[in-house]
């Protein structure tokens, strides 16, 4: 398919968003909201890459946690002996690999055995490297020093963004994105239509994965100190997916779109109610499921078409 | 009808855990014919078709096209090798457009377009099943007997050596009806195979080279139209055993 001129805009018109959300940390005062910049910039990745492959599969991954948590060890345990940029994409490979191994584990079984498997690996993962620091690396905990700041993560952070909304829009334009768009509106169809479902869901899960494990790694120097609990958080995998589908998962930007309201709502319940963040992610996570099932992203959508066309012809 | 055997079925069994749905069957597609599998509610017809596209493995048997041995292929091999279906139950992704269901048939299987030629290709299909002008609309918009087309025209996009058409003609009213026999009709002479299960009579009568008939997993008759169909055996399994 041939590169039509509105899509040509759009990539210019990313790409200057791009260049001029890069000058950010050069702004003055730039250190104080950096540090919510960073985050809704690392959800944004997160909840992007998540929602190429839960999207349009229906797949809900809660496996987030789990492959961040291996980039964020990859970084920590590696720093010492190779160079950085190699550690990224060594995170990336294991990410990947990982993912393969779960997606070939459990996708040929039906979408509520995925969750719990996922929810399960993040908790399996975690054990693993607790069990391994406590029995033969001597400490519970490592250290990551390096000089890398705010500013350094945050366009690193940037950069990914902008690999992954490329990978999608490639993705999505390809045969893999059709073949993934059919499995997604019925299986048996798929497969009698000679797409290889398995495979397909196994390679896009592995793109979320591996995605995933180089925030992890990117992410690392911020922790300074890191201990499996801190890396593999469940609480980061549910974030995650409140966010994707608050933001809508039908376009590539939709999670962009739940990234940072969210990120700014959570901010005000971290700091008022500290103890009560797990109980207000639920309220959160139920509000979004009932009244905006098809996301932020789902409603701009459905307005931009009743402006266009005559009232009373939908497009749900 | 002399033609050589395209499909083979032979001895095949299905179990359902105790459930015997297809007892050892066996019987022969030719190449070029319309072939009716008929038979009562439950005898097995719909499981037959779902053993040859491989929706479901077959328990004991096989089923063998052109000397390739169908049955312990997955489907997605089963489809590329040139088998494409309807289903009983209306299957369209409802989310997608018209044109974009077409479209799946005829990418990844038998036929492997894409792009421009893709696009173009699926409109032909549309246009051969009568639906002009709608390629655009979501399938969910549209009727029951829309999305039956649409179906069929993903099957055709694969350009299949056999196509299974699972009760296709079911609910068309009288005009339609016969646009749909003429369809099938011109299926077989684009030289495709067409193996149906229809309870429909007349478009038995005046489709099928063949029909099989089956009951409680077992075929009781094999043979035209006419002779099945004045066949005892096959009265006695429709109508019951009192029927004068």
């Amino acid at each position: 398919m041939k590169l039509k001129q509105s899509d040509l805009w759009m990539g210019l018109a990313i790409l200057a968003a791009f260049f001029v959300l890069a000058w950010l940390p050069l702004a003055p005062g730039a250190d104080g909201w950096l540090s919510i910049v960073v985050p809704i910039t690392m959800y944004t990745v997160l909840a992007t890459s998540w929602a190429i492959f839960s999207g349009p599969t229906h797949y809900v991954s809660l496996a987030t946690a789990a492959f961040f948590g291996v980039g964020s060890y990859t970084l920590a345990l590696g720093l010492e002996s190779l160079p950085y940029p190699v550690l990224l994409i060594i995170a990336a490979i294991l990410g990947a690999i990982m993912a393969a191994l779960v997606g070939w584990a459990t996708l040929r079984l039906s979408g509520v055995y995925f969750v719990i498997f996922t929810l399960g690996l993040a908790e399996l993962t975690r054990q693993v490297f607790t069990w391994y620091q406590n029995n033969m690396g001597g400490t519970r905990g490592s250290y990551v020093f390096t000089d890398l700041t705010d500013a350094h993560i945050y366009w690193q952070l940037l950069a990914l963004a902008l690999l992954v909304y490329l990978v999608g829009w490639l993705i999505n334009r390809s045969r893999l994105g059709f073949a993934i768009r059919i499995i997604g509106g019925d299986e048996s169809v798929a497969k009698h239509s000679g797409i290889n479902v398995a495979w397909s869901k196994i390679v896009l899960f592995m793109v979320s994965g591996s995605v995933a494990a180089v925030v992890g790694a990117i992410l690392a120097p911020r922790f300074v100190y890191i201990e499996p609990s801190m890396a593999f958080n469940p609480q980061l995998s549910f974030m995650v997916v409140i966010m994707a589908l608050l933001g809508g998962t039908q376009r590539l930007w939709g999670p962009l779109m739940g990234a940072i309201p969210f990120a700014f709502v959570w901010e005000i319940i971290a700091s008022n109610f500290p103890a009560q963040t797990t109980l207000l992610m639920g309220v959160a996570f139920l509000l979004v499921v009932f009244y905006i099932p098809n996301g932020i992203s789902g409603v701009l959508i459905r307005w931009y078409h009743k402006a266009r066309s005559k009232p009373g012809v939908s497009h749900e | 009808m002399s033609s050589a055997v395209l499909l083979e079925v032979r001895n095949v069994v299905k179990r359902f855990g105790g459930l015997v749905a297809i007892n050892g069957v066996s019987f022969d597609v030719h190449e070029h014919e319309v072939l009716g599998l008929i038979g009562p509610n439950g005898s097995g017809k719909t499981t037959m078709m779902n053993l040859i596209s491989g929706a479901l493995p077959a328990t004991d048997g096989y089923i063998a096209m052109d000397d390739k041995l169908l049955t312990d292929l997955p489907t997605r091999k089963i489809a590329r090798a040139g088998i494409a279906r309807t289903f009983q139950l209306v299957r369209v992704i409802p989310s997608m457009t018209v044109l974009e269901n077409v479209m799946a048939g005829a990418v990844f299987g038998h036929k492997k377009l894409w792009g421009h030629a893709l696009a173009v290709y699926a409109e032909r299909q549309l246009e051969r099943v009568g639906l002009v002008g709608i390629s655009h609309k979501l399938t969910a918009d549209l009727t029951y007997i829309d999305q039956k087309r649409v179906e069929l025209a993903r099957a055709l996009a694969s350009d299949p050596k056999v196509i299974l058409l699972d009760e296709w003609l079911a609910g068309l009213n009288p005009t339609e009806l016969q646009t749909g026999i003429e369809l099938i009709r011109s299926l077989r002479d684009d030289g495709r195979t067409v193996i149906l299960v229809e309870h429909v009579m007349d478009a038995i009568r005046s489709l099928c080279d063949r029909c099989v008939v089956m009951s409680t997993g077992n075929i009781i008759a094999q043979g035209t139209p006419a002779e099945v169909l004045a066949d005892p055996q096959v009265i006695e399994a429709y109508l019951g055993e009192d029927y004068e």
